[in-house]
C-alpha cells in the first residue's frame, strides 16, 4: 500500500494523507491514570523492579532529558537482562549511543521500540535487521499524541527524576544531576499504568515542580541518576566553518528581507552549530534594530538564555534544556517556561506552541525535489536520527527553513527522492545552502516578496544540478526490501518505511 | 574593489569553495600557506581545480612566491592561464615586479593568452616602500597590497590597534596608489576571532585612503566590504548632490548651496565617485535619476 | 622500488599513494564509494592514459575529493616517484 506522498507503507497501518489532515479528526484522549493513595518509596532499583512484577512483552518507557549522561535506561536495561524478562516494547523518547540495549535486541528481551531519534549502536543494529519486531519513530508532538489515545500504551514508566520530594513531587531543576525541564515525560506520567520515579537526591519538600506526586507510584533512590555533564551534546556552539556561517548569513537576510523580524514575533532553531549561526546573526539584526521578540521555543541552549538576558525574548518555552546554562536559567528566571512535548507540538492540543511559531530554522540529511526532508536516515540508509520535532515545527510555523551545506565531503544534499521522508515537503518553506537558496514554489508569497533582492533564489532543480556539476552526479542506491521501521507523521499516520541496510 | 581574501592553496576543502564567499577577489596562495615540501601539490591541485570547477570567483589572483626562491618559476609555469587575473608578487621591489612583467609577457605570447595577466606587488619591505610610487607606475600594476607584518619585523616595531605604527606605510601607498589611479589594498587584520577589532582595523586603513582590504578568513570579508563600500548617508548626500548640481547647471550655476553649504567641483567631484562606487556594489538602490 | 605520495586524508581531499608495478592496480577506498566508486576509478584511469602510464599500482584513501583534486594528487604523486633516483 502506499500513502499520498507514494511511499508504500505496511499494510494495516493508515497512510498519511497530508499535513493538515488531522483538522478533520477529533481528539482521542484516554482517562489519566487514577491517583495513587500512597507513593511507595524505595532505596534500591532492583527492589522496585521486582515489585513492579514486569511481564514478558509489557511497554516500558523513559525520557532523554539526561541525554548522553543517563543512567537509568541503562540500570533497568541490566534488570531486564538479570530478570531474563522478553518480548518487552521500549518506548524511550529518544536512544543516544550510550544507551545500552543492542545485547538485548539481539537476544530478544526487546522485541519492538518506539521512540523519536535514535542514532550509534542501537540504530545500527536496528537499521542492521536485527530488531526481532518493529521499530517506530514518532515526532515529539506525535509521541504525546500516541500515549494520550493510547495508541502508545505504557505499562512502567521509570522516570530518571533529578529531585523527589518527601510527597513524591519530583523536578528536574534541582539536585546534582539537574537537567533542567522534563518536557518529554509529561505525557508518560500522567498514562502510564504504573509511574517510578529515579533520583538520587531526596529533599523534603520542592518549591516548585513539574511531576505532581499524585500520579506517582514509587520513588526509587540510586546512588547516582547519570551525569548532568553529559547533558551538554557537544552541539551548543556556534560554527566556525566558513561555509556554516556563510549559510547562516544567508539565512538570517532572507528571514530579514521576507520581514520576520519584527516586534512580537517568535523563532525557534536547532542546536546545532549553524543554527545557533542563524540566532546569532537574527540577534544583532533584533539589537541594532531594537526589536523584541515574544519567544523563543524548543531544546533551549546557553545562546537563547543570552538572548533572553539581553531582552530580546520576552519569554522561552522550553522542552527540553541542551546545556547547563539553560539548566541554571530554566531554574531561577521566572521568563524562562517548561512546556510539555504535547503543549509543544501535539497536533490536537488546542494551541501547540509551534503553532504560534513565526519562523523555524531546521537541518536535514537530505532533501528531494518536492522539498521532502530526510533527517532520519542518511544517504546510505543508516539510521542517524529522526523527527524530534522537526515535523512538529515545521508544520506548526509560518516559516520552516531548512539550512544544509549543498554537500558535506561529496555526499550531496539534494535528491530526486530522499531515501526517507521524515518531514512532507508541503511544510518546508525555504532551504539555504552556500551556493543558493531554494523557494518552495507553493509559497509564490515569499518569492514575489524576495524579487530584486541580491539574495541568490533559485529553482530547486538548478540547485540539484548546480551540485551535480560540482561534485558529480552519485549512484543511486536501491533499498533493501527488508522493512526494519517506520516513521509516523504527529498525526499517527505513517508517512515512510525504514528499509534494513544493504 | 573592497575584498581581497587569501586561500591556502592546498587545501581542498577551501579552494573549492573559494567562490561562495562575497569577497571582490581571491588570492589563491602558494607563498606562506604552503609547506616548501608541498608547493607541487598545491600548483597542481590549482591548475586543475581552475580549469576544471564549473564555478570560480569574480576574480582570481594567485600568490606566487617571491623570486628569490626556487618557486618562483615553477609557480609561474604551472599557473599562468586564461583563469587568472592578477598575480600577486611577494617582497616586490621595481626591478623584480618589472622582472615579472616581462616574465608574464613572454608566458601570454607563448601560450596565446586571451588575457593581459595584472600585478599585484606586495609592499612589505622598507626599500618597497621608499620607492612605492615607482612601483605603483609599473605597468600592469593594477593594486599595492600592504604587508604589515613583514614591514613590522624589518622595522623591529610592534602593530598595535590603534595602528600609529602603520600611519606611514598606509598613508605613502595610499597616496602612491591614488597618484597613479590603482587600489590600494591595506594588510590583513590577524585575529581572525575579533570581528570588533577588526572593524576598527578596516577604519583605520580606510582613513588613510586605502580603499581596499585583504581577508584572511572567509568571515572577515563581510566588514571589510562594509567598510569599503559608502555608507547609505553618504550615498544619501551624494544623491542630493548630483540632483541639486543638474538643477543647477540648467540654471546655468556654477556654484550654489546645499542646506546651507556652497557646493563646488571638488565636492561634486566626491559625491559623483561615491554614487559610482556604490552603484558598483548594488548599493544605490533604486535609481530616480 | 619508487614510490610517490600526494595529498592528504583530510576532508575533501584524498591520499594517493603509488608504487612501481609490473601491472595496472588500483585500489580504492572512499567514504564515498558507494555513490562515487566509478566515477573515481574513471578519473584515474583517465589520468594515467593521459600521462601514458600502463602499469603502476594506484592507492587511494579518499574523503570525499573531487574529481580534480584525485586527479591533481594522482599526477603529484607519480611525479614525486618518477622524481625519485
Amino acid at each position: 500500500m502506499n500513502n499520498s506522498l507514494g511511499r508504500e507503507i505496511f499494510a494495516n497501518s493508515r497512510p498519511f494523507v497530508s499535513a493538515n489532515a488531522f483538522l478533520k479528526e477529533k481528539r482521542r484522549l484516554i482517562p489519566e491514570k487514577p491517583t495513587s493513595a500512597t507513593v511507595r518509596f524505595y532505596d534500591d532499583l532492583e527492589t522496585a523492579f521486582r515489585d513492579l512484577a514486569i511481564k514478558d512483552g509489557m511497554t516500558l518507557s523513559f525520557h532523554h532529558h539526561l541525554r548522553s549522561g543517563d543512567n537509568v535506561l541503562n540500570m533497568v536495561a541490566s534488570l531486564i537482562a538479570k530478570y531474563a524478562i522478553k518480548d518487552l516494547h521500549l518506548a524511550p523518547s529518544s536512544i543516544f549511543p550510550e544507551y545500552k540495549l543492542s545485547d538485548l535486541i539481539l537476544n530478544h528481551q526487546i522485541r519492538n521500540i518506539t521512540t523519536n531519534y535514535l542514532n550509534g549502536p542501537v540504530a545500527k543494529t536496528i537499521a542492521g535487521g536485527q530488531l526481532q519486531g518493529t521499530l517506530l519513530m514518532h515526532t515529539h508532538g506525535g509521541r504525546a499524541r500516541a500515549i494520550e489515545s493510547g495508541d502508545l500504551a505504557i505499562d512502567v514508566a521509570f522516570l530518571a527524576c533529578p529531585a523527589v520530594d518527601r510527597q513524591g513531587n519530583g523536578s528536574g531543576a534541582f539536585g546534582i544531576n539537574a537537567c533542567g525541564t522534563l518536557g518529554y515525560a509529561e505525557s508518560d506520567l500522567k498514562y502510564a499504568k504504573k509511574v517510578v520515579l529515579v533520583t538520587d537526591t531526596l529533599v523534603d519538600e520542592l518549591s516548585m515542580w513539574q511531576f505532581d506526586h499524585k500520579y506517582v507510584d514509587m520513588v526509587v533512590k540510586v546512588p547516582s541518576i547519570g551525569d548532568a555533564g553529559g547533558i551538554v551534546s557537544g552541539t551548543t556552539r556556534i560554527t566556525r566553518d566558513p561555509i556554516g556561517l556563510k549559510i547562516a548569513q544567508d539565512t538570517a537576510e532572507l528571514v530579514r528581507e521576507l520581514g520576520v523580524i519584527k516586534n512580537g514575533f517568535s523563532m525557534q532553531t536547532g542546536a546545532g552549530g549553524t543554527s545557533l549561526a542563524v540566532a546569532d546573526a537574527i540577534g544583532k539584526i533584533m539589537q541594532t534594530q531594537n526589536i523584541t521578540g515574544a519567544f523563543a521555543s524548543g531544546g533551549i541552549t546557553g545562546y537563547f538564555v543570552e538572548m533572553l538576558g539581553k531582552g530580546l525574548f520576552q519569554k522561552l518555552y522550553d522542552v527540553q534544556c541542551f546545556d547547563l546554562a539553560a539548566v541554571e536559567s530554566f531554574r531561577t528566571n521566572p521568563a524562562h517556561i517548561a512546556i510539555s512535548a504535547s503543549k509543544y507540538g501535539n497536533p490536537f492540543e488546542t494551541s501547540p506552541v509551534v503553532d504560534d511559531l513565526d519562523l523555524v530554522i531546521l537541518g536535514a540529511a537530505e532533501v528531494d525535489l518536492s522539498f521532502n526532508v530526510n533527517v532520519t536516515t542518511d544517504s546510505f540508509g543508516n539510521i542517524i536520527g529522526g523527527s524530534g520535532g522537526h515535523a512538529d515545527t515545521a508544520h506548526g510555523a509560518k516559516l520552516a527553513i531548512i539550512t544544509s551545506t549543498l554537500a558535506k565531503a561529496r555526499i550531496p544534499l539534494i535528491k530526486s527522492e530522499v531515501r526517507t521522508i521524515t518531514t512532507p515537503g508541503s511544510d518546508i518553506d525555504a532551504i539555504v545552502t552556500e551556493r543558493g537558496i531554494a523557494i518552495n514554489p507553493n509559497r509564490g508569497d515569499l518569492l514575489e516578496r524576495l524579487k530584486g533582492t541580491s539574495l541568490k533564489i533559485m529553482r530547486i532543480e538548478e540547485l540539484m544540478d548546480l551540485q551535480h556539476r560540482l561534485g558529480g552526479i552519485p549512484k543511486e542506491l536501491p533499498k533493501t526490501n527488508a522493512a526494519v521501521g517506520y516513521v509516523e507523521y504527529r498525526d499517527g499516520t505513517i508517512i515512510d518505511t525504514i528499509y534494513r541496510t544493504g | 574593489m573592497r575584498s581581497f581574501l587569501f586561500v591556502p592553496g592546498n587545501n581542498p576543502s577551501m579552494v573549492q569553495n573559494a567562490d561562495v564567499f562575497p569577497a571582490d577577489a581571491v588570492i589563491f596562495d602558494l607563498e606562506d600557506s604552503v609547506h616548501v615540501a608541498e608547493k607541487d601539490n598545491a600548483r597542481r591541485l590549482l591548475r586543475d581545480y581552475l580549469t576544471s570547477h564549473p564555478s570560480l570567483p569574480q576574480k582570481v589572483a594567485i600568490r606566487i612566491n617571491a623570486m628569490d626562491t626556487p618557486y618562483y618559476k615553477a609557480d609561474l609555469e604551472a599557473l599562468v592561464a586564461d583563469e587568472i587575473d592578477y598575480i600577486v608578487l611577494p617582497k616586490a621591489t621595481v626591478t623584480t615586479t618589472q622582472k615579472l612583467g616581462s616574465d608574464l609577457f613572454a608566458l601570454e605570447q607563448k601560450r596565446e593568452l586571451n588575457k593581459h595577466i595584472d600585478i599585484i606587488p606586495i609592499v612589505e619591505l622598507a626599500a618597497s616602500l621608499v620607492e612605492v610610487c615607482k612601483i605603483a607606475a609599473t605597468s600592469r600594476v593594477v593594486a599595492i597590497l600592504f604587508g604589515a607584518e613583514d614591514y613590522c619585523a624589518e622595522m623591529e616595531i610592534k602593530r598595535t590597534l590603534a595602528g600609529e605604527a602603520l600611519f606611514f606605510p598606509r598613508s605613502q601607498i595610499a597616496v602612491a596608489c591614488r597618484a597613479n589611479g590603482i587600489i590600494a589594498i591595506d594588510t590583513p587584520f590577524t585575529d581572525v576571532a575579533d570581528d570588533e577589532a577588526l572593524l576598527k582595523d578596516c577604519h583605520n586603513g580606510a582613513l588613510l585612503g586605502m580603499t581596499a582590504k585583504a581577508a584572511i578568513h572567509p568571515r572577515q570579508v563581510g566588514a571589510i566590504n562594509e567598510a569599503y563600500s559608502p555608507a547609505q548617508d553618504q550615498i544619501d548626500w551624494a544623491k542630493k548632490v548630483v540632483k541639486a548640481e543638474k538643477e543647477a547647471s540648467s540654471k546655468g550655476l556654477g556654484v550654489f548651496s546645499l542646506d546651507g553649504k556652497m557646493i563646488d567641483k571638488p565636492v561634486i567631484e566626491r559625491a559623483r565617485k561615491t554614487l559610482a562606487k556604490a552603484k558598483q556594489y548594488n548599493l544605490a538602490g533604486q535609481d530616480d535619476e | 622500488m619508487k614510490i610517490g605520495i600526494a595529498g592528504s586524508l583530510e576532508s575533501n581531499d584524498v591520499l594517493v599513494t603509488v608504487r612501481e608495478c609490473e601491472k595496472l592496480v588500483i585500489d580504492i577506498h572512499s567514504i564515498v564509494d558507494l555513490l562515487f566508486h566509478d566515477q573515481i576509478e574513471k578519473v584515474v584511469r583517465d589520468t594515467l592514459q593521459e600521462l601514458g602510464i600502463e602499469n603502476v599500482e594506484v592507492r587511494l584513501q579518499d574523503k570525499g575529493a573531487l574529481d580534480y583534486t584525485i586527479r591533481a594528487r594522482l599526477i603529484t604523486a607519480i611525479q614525486r616517484m618518477e622524481a625519485q633516483p
